[in-house]
């Protein structure tokens, strides 16, 4: 994963509340292959309209969005459905950092994972922001190791979950710290299965069906 | 110190270590996969590695599939495809799967608590965010993403910082009409769409008590859409019932002594919660949702709001978008919308119960709109048949489909169109959820029977049958 320290950038004022993962990515295009780029479907429904025509003044559709790498939207960002797709599409788009009041859980965690910085700010600093962008289009800077955003002359803190800054700072993969552990784990395990013996096996025969399938 | 909530207790018993931030790595007893689940597998694939514990994984094909049929053979090239990625991912990792054709078939949260595979003290997940659902048999459940399935398939464990306890507690008696999805509908209107965001809910108090575990299945399943982490509600005897005998749960002599465990998990006495709502029974009404986010939800007998009486611009801006995208007019009588569609599916609204309820108040009526049911699994659905409710459905002009994920989130192609305006039995009236322009109004199932037989929505206390409490 690659690390995130500081980034300074253009900044998209989406300044909608409420995006959930349902519009970040219609399910209509999950289906496809990561390979495919993601970042075609990022909020399409809101890009293009029912005749697959770009949306005239929607934020993404206009020509410095290419360039951007920063969004910055209102309260609940990202709530709803658990698909990773969502950070995708975020990302291959181009986005490094998305700046919001508040974020759903799973979004954050999946951001993480994929190395975008999802950014806590105030409701009013979020304001002070989003009127600070709409002023010039100078670009943002997020600050990770300092957790401050500075756009203009406005300068705001944002919080992050001290383990998730870690990871980002240092680009961190899960699976290959876990591997670390691997003695515990095993210690665990085996206090585990002796206090909770039930718990050991799932079910026998849940497999039966697998031939059958596409008959 | 106090006593230790249901939450920390299981939390506690599946901690294997912290790292030096306090993050706990915990281990996973139960993990569903699903369709969505390739982009996991795939990671997997990309760095070489195998699935550690594949007995303890369960694939369910529900996302992607058709609910006219039960093969592949109608279904188009790219979906197909999706299913056949589960198929060949569980095949080559050696993880159970239940096919499409298998009469275990059904939506993940519908499927393992009736198999018995969902139990108290459980830590299960899956890349859903619904898992939450699985909590109200007393398992601590949460939804992740594709990253950490990965991670689960790899280790059977996770990282995760510890959430913050919330109890929503709850007294008195419904009145009739009034379900579990009335209850979460008029938590979440309250709290807002992120009003539990970084908490584990416990759901309790006599209301609660008094609920069937259905319903229980029900109003842990929406804990999402307020933000949270997960919804529990710890296990008493009406969970042991549930349980036994289920052919995933334990049996004989290792049931009576996982029954003595889980009951043990109760929240203490004395237990500390971070954050307490209280809700009374009798103040909770059959409610829908108006807007596009589950939070934008009122009683049937409210109004739609006016943009003008907003607290503040953005306010106003933000609820003058809802209003647009659902059509709707400030200050219109909600029970004066027309609706072009019912749709009465999905893991929050689907199980015998709620088709049974749905039944009891359509039969002998016709639906005035065209209409799907497709049951929660392929076992509600054959049960529901040996009952005749499906007769009744069809009677009433409703098609009676398969079972699947189908219009709550229309990946199989189940779709409203365009501009068209749904009641639904779902979870979410996200813009776009049931199709691109599609408009969605949430409520109960037999508030969606009420809309079906009126074709707006309707307050279902007026249609009513003698002595059936939905
Ligand atoms: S029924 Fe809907 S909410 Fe439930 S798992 Fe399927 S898509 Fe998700």
């Amino acid at each position: 994963m690659r690390p995130f320290t500081q980034l300074t950038a253009p900044a998209c004022p989406l300044g909608l509340s409420n995006v959930d993962t349902d519009q970040l990515i219609p399910a209509r295009f999950m289906k496809e292959p990561r390979s495919v780029g993601y970042g075609q479907f990022l909020l399409y429904d809101l890009r293009f309209d029912a005749t697959q025509q770009p949306v005239a003044d929607f934020a993404l559709n206009q020509p410095e969005a290419e360039h951007q790498q920063i969004l910055v939207a209102r309260r609940n960002f990202g709530a709803g459905s658990s698909r990773e797709a969502a950070v995708y599409a975020l990302v291959d788009f181009g986005f490094r950092c998305v700046i919001a009041p508040s974020f759903g859980d799973i979004f954050s965690s999946n951001a993480v994972n994929n190395g975008l910085l999802p950014a806590v700010v105030s409701e009013e600093d979020c304001e002070r922001l989003l009127s600070a962008m709409h002023q010039k289009t100078s670009p943002i800077s997020v600050d990770l190791e300092q957790q401050r955003i500075e756009c203009n002359a406005v300068r705001i803190p944002f919080a992050i979950n001290p383990v998730w800054r870690t990871r980002l700072l240092n680009g961190w993969d899960d699976i290959d710290l876990t591997e670390g552990y691997r003695t515990e784990i095993d210690r665990f395990i085996h206090h585990y299965r002796q206090a909770y013996p039930w718990t050991e096996q799932q079910s026998q025969g849940a497999d039966a069906s697998i031939e059958r399938v596409n008959q | 110190m106090g006593g230790m909530t249901l939450f920390d207790k299981i939390w506690q018993t599946h901690e294997i270590c912290q790292n030096e931030e306090g993050q706990s790595l915990l281990w996973v007893d139960r993990h569903l996969a699903h369709e969505g689940s390739f982009h996991a597998f795939n990671k997997l694939a990309e760095r070489g590695l195998s699935v550690r514990h594949p007995e303890l994984t369960l694939g369910i094909a529900d996302h992607y599939v058709p609910t006219n049929a039960r093969n592949l053979i109608n279904v188009n090239a790219k979906t197909r495809n999706v299913i056949e990625q589960l198929i060949d991912n569980t095949r080559a990792h050696h993880v159970p799967l239940i096919g499409l054709d298998d009469p275990r078939q059904g939506i993940v949260h519908v499927v393992g608590p009736e198999l018995g595979l969902t139990q108290p003290g459980l830590l299960m997940v899956c890349g859903d965010s619904h898992t939450s659902t699985h909590g109200a048999l007393g398992a601590l459940a949460f939804g992740i993403g594709a990253s950490e399935v990965a991670h689960v398939l790899a280790t059977q464990t996770l990282w995760q910082s510890k959430p913050k306890c919330l109890r929503i507690h709850i007294d008195g008696e419904l009145a009739p009409g009034v379900s579990a999805k009335d209850i979460a509908l008029a938590w979440i209107a309250r709290l807002g769409a992120d009003g539990a965001r970084g908490y584990a809910i416990e759901y309790s108090g006599s209301t609660i008590a008094e609920l069937s575990i259905e319903a229980r299945l029900t109003l842990c399943n929406l804990s999402i859409e307020g933000g949270a982490r997960c919804g529990m509600i710890a296990a008493d005897e009406k969970t042991l019932d549930y349980i036994g005998g289920r052919p995933m749960a334990p049996q004989g002599k290792a049931f009576e002594q996982a029954s003595a465990y889980w009951l043990s998990l109760a929240s203490d006495a004395d237990a500390r919660f971070d954050l307490e709502l209280h809700l009374a029974a009798e103040d909770i009404a059959p409610t829908v949702t108006w807007g596009t986010s589950p939070e934008e939800a009122l009683p049937i007998t409210g109004k739609v709001p006016d943009p003008a009486q907003a607290q503040s611009a953005e306010a106003r801006k933000h609820l003058q978008d809802s209003l647009d995208y659902m059509g709707l007019t400030p200050g219109q009588a909600l029970t004066d919308i027309p609706i072009n569609r019912v749709f009465i599916g999905s893991c929050t609204n689907a199980r015998i119960e709620d088709l049974r309820t749905a039944a009891s108040i359509i039969k002998g009526h016709k639906s005035k709109v065209p209409g799907l049911i497709s049951p929660g699994s392929t076992e509600v659905k054959r049960q529901a048949e040996a009952e005749g409710l499906d007769q009744i459905f069809i009677e009433a002009g409703l098609e009676w489909r398969e079972s699947g994920c189908s219009m709550c989130v229309g990946m199989n192609g189940d779709q409203l169109q365009p501009g068209e305006r749904s009641a639904s039995s779902t979870n979410r009236n996200f813009k776009g959820r049931q199709g691109p322009g599609s408009r969605t109004h949430l409520m109960s199932p037999a508030m969606v029977a009420a809309a079906a037989i009126t074709g707006y929505l309707t307050d279902v206390r007026m249609l009513l049958p003698e002595e059936v409490t939905p």
